[in-house]
């Protein structure tokens, strides 16, 4: 075990080097520079690939060449680069690249604030390409959580054959904690084998299970495309067949896994009345609003989010049915608060609370008074005669 | 029928693709040809070890999905930064990439171009067929001055960009530009940039004029088009598309070599900032 006081962003490209990360391709922008910084320093020494690229179109593009040669990759950008890379993050969907891809989120839209902290990519993460497919997005709320959350980055893009999206943002990426680190990690282990090369690299009969991507260059004549294509890798642009039974699976692979990828934490009462929903950097601000509802008396639970995508509803649904009130603090203006109204019942109020801009966070007595103020609310309505 | 032989090209094809679906008269065909002659001199049996990467566009098409080797087929515009990403992480693959002038010379010109800067260790081919075929012919930054096309029906007013000679002008180790008639010098500078040449940024722009937007825009037959473009395209001149003929050739380390030296120097830990 090691331990180090190391930024969010530097814990990310701890972890990625820790995870087997041989090929990293990325441009500069705030808040995410730091990953880059590091792994230029690192990756060379260490005997790894470090490319600055042009653009954040290439970078993306690059690290797919990269992981489709076999080699763990990933990207890290912010914002106006996380837009520039959705062309790239959707083919990576469709030729099932396994990628991992750090946006730390500051203000947007446009150039925005560049270097205040924001939850605003969410649902551009989930939605922000063309076409239908299930993205994994995961969401460290601490330099701790980006360390681990990476290296389980790594384990389900390549477990699954998919693209990861790791959703820091800018008070995660600059804040510095201690950080503990296991001596040995394990590299994560691709979900097929060589024993799997001859099956087709597109197509699985269990859709839950990743088809196998065989290295380049072994003689495999790998047929790798972006337009809709069989099991085989042809191409087929015509039938409705071949289309709607590829992105099923693609959409079936994740979800049918959602188990394995939706991970969560849950502090405070058990079926508590006041549960505040929460994930990033605005869950350690909810975290102190907990305590200090419980110690007005309150009932109060926070329900951490770790894995924003796929959303689990069920295990949503486990924590908010209990609850009378839900308040969903975000850093932006509202949208995962979208997702918790969906399962929430007409005995439960949900109640966002919105801010961004200025590395302006959401304070705790905020978080509490607006509680508060909506438990009061329900109270009164549940007395009238 | 016993007395027919396969032609050579068919062990580097998918038999089962063909026939191509390029027009009748396309000159992707004598690309291809081309090509395939090259590694048949150069004594390939069988594309292990060869990676060709593609973006969108007719000419995109003829590595995927006819070349049985190893194939990416890319957005539009990304092959070059993809084939980069293979080459970074798989240094021994030989990555070729094969482009048409909207992929390669718009919207994929950065990729290109700092890529070439890069004397990275790539060939790429690019097929100019001087207009967007795929997408029904609208004018691409090659088409030449007052072409009629049906983006710019009034004729072409934007002046003609000249690849070779602006990747030329970069750090890339080899430029060429050939015309489907120079056909031998064409398949000798593709095995030449294979051979001779093995490392750094090699560049073979090939004009190519569409056969359904171009040359019948201009009324001719791809027969008479091709008479023309022998008259016209005589190496070492100047032409209507540029010059044609070697612009560049060196062998200049490439950025794996120079990579692999900063490595060292990483592991010496010298520097750091």
């Amino acid at each position: 075990m090691r331990a180090e006081f190391l930024s969010g962003n530097e814990a990310v490209a701890e972890a990625a080097l820790d995870a087997g990360l041989k090929f990293y391709a990325g441009y500069p922008i705030t808040p995410s520079s730091e990953i880059m910084h590091y792994l230029a320093r690192e990756l060379p020494r260490r005997g790894g690939m470090f490319i600055q690229s042009e653009d954040e179109l290439a970078a993306i593009n690059m690290v797919v060449g990269a992981a489709l040669a076999g080699v763990k990759s990933m990207t890290a950008t912010s914002g106006p680069g996380f837009s520039l890379m959705q062309e790239g993050l959707g083919y990576a969907v469709m030729v099932e690249a396994p990628i991992v891809i750090v946006n730390v989120m500051r203000a947007g839209p446009g150039t925005g604030q560049a270097t205040k902290a924001a939850q605003g990519d969410v649902m551009q993460a989930r939605w922000g390409r063309h076409g239908d497919q299930v993205i994994v997005a995961l969401a460290p709320s601490s330099p701790q959580e980006a360390y681990d959350l990476t290296i389980k980055a790594f384990e389900i893009a390549w477990g699954l054959r998919v693209p990861v999206v790791v959703l820091s943002d800018e008070f995660v990426g600059h804040g510095r904690e201690v950080v503990e680190m296991p001596d040995n990690v394990k590299e994560p282990e691709p979900g097929w084998g060589p024993e799997d090369y001859g099956k087709p690299p597109f197509g699985s009969d269990d859709p839950k299970k990743p088809p196998p991507l065989p290295p380049l260059g072994e003689g495999y004549d790998l047929l790798i495309t972006g337009s809709t294509h069989n099991e085989w890798g042809y191409r087929d642009v015509h039938s409705f067949e071949t289309h709607f039974k590829l992105v099923k699976r693609l959409k079936e692979k994740v979800l049918g896994n959602v188990e394995k990828v939706f991970m969560y934490e849950y502090f405070g009462d058990n079926e508590a009345d006041i549960l505040i929903v929460a994930y990033g950097s605005m869950s350690r601000p909810a975290k102190a609003a907990v305590r200090r509802l419980q110690a007005a008396g309150f009932s109060a639970g926070l329900l951490k989010l770790k894995t924003l995508w796929p959303m689990d509803y069920d295990a949503l649904k486990s924590y908010v049915k209990d609850a009378r009130v839900v308040i969903v603090p975000e850093l932006n203006l509202g949208q995962v608060v979208y997702d918790v109204k969906i399962v929430a019942g007409d005995d439960t109020v949900v109640v966002p609370i919105n801010k961004v801009g200025g590395g302006v966070p959401i304070y705790a007595c905020e978080i509490v008074e607006k509680a508060q103020k909506v438990w009061g609310e329900v109270l009164e309505e549940a007395l009238q005669p | 029928m016993r007395c027919l032989r396969k032609h050579f090209s068919r062990k580097y094809l998918r038999e089962e693709v063909l026939p191509t679906p390029f027009c009748p008269g396309c000159f992707n065909g004598v690309v291809m040809n081309a090509m395939f002659k090259a590694f048949e001199e150069l004594g390939v049996e069988r594309l292990r070890g060869y990676v060709f990467v593609s973006g969108i566009g007719c000419s995109s098409w003829i590595p995927s999905p006819h070349i049985r080797a190893d194939t990416i087929h890319t957005l539009h515009g990304r092959a070059v930064a993809v084939a980069t990403g293979v080459k970074l992480a798989k240094p021994d693959l030989n990555v070729i990439v094969i482009g048409g002038d909207g992929d390669l010379a718009a919207i994929g010109f950065n990729h290109l171009v700092h890529a070439a800067r890069r004397n990275m260790d790539l060939l790429v081919i690019l097929v100019n067929n001087l207009v967007y075929g795929m997408t029904r012919g609208q004018a691409s930054p090659t088409t030449p001055e007052g072409m009629r096309t049906v983006t710019t029906p009034y004729g072409a007013y934007e002046p003609v960009m000249d690849v070779a000679e602006l990747i030329a002008r970069t750090n890339a180790n080899y430029v060429a530009r050939w015309c489907i008639a120079n056909f031998n010098q064409l398949k000798n500078s593709i095995k030449e940039a294979l051979s001779k040449y093995r490392r750094g940024f090699r560049f073979i722009e090939v004009i190519a004029p569409c056969i359904t937007y171009v040359v019948r825009y201009e009324g001719k037959t791809p027969g008479q088009k091709i008479k023309e473009l022998m008259k016209t395209c005589r190496p070492n001149t100047e032409t209507p598309y540029g010059r044609i003929g070697i612009l560049k050739a060196g062998d200049k380390p490439g950025y794996l070599d120079r990579y692999f030296e900063y490595m060292k120097k990483a592991a010496g830990g010298e520097g750091g900032a």
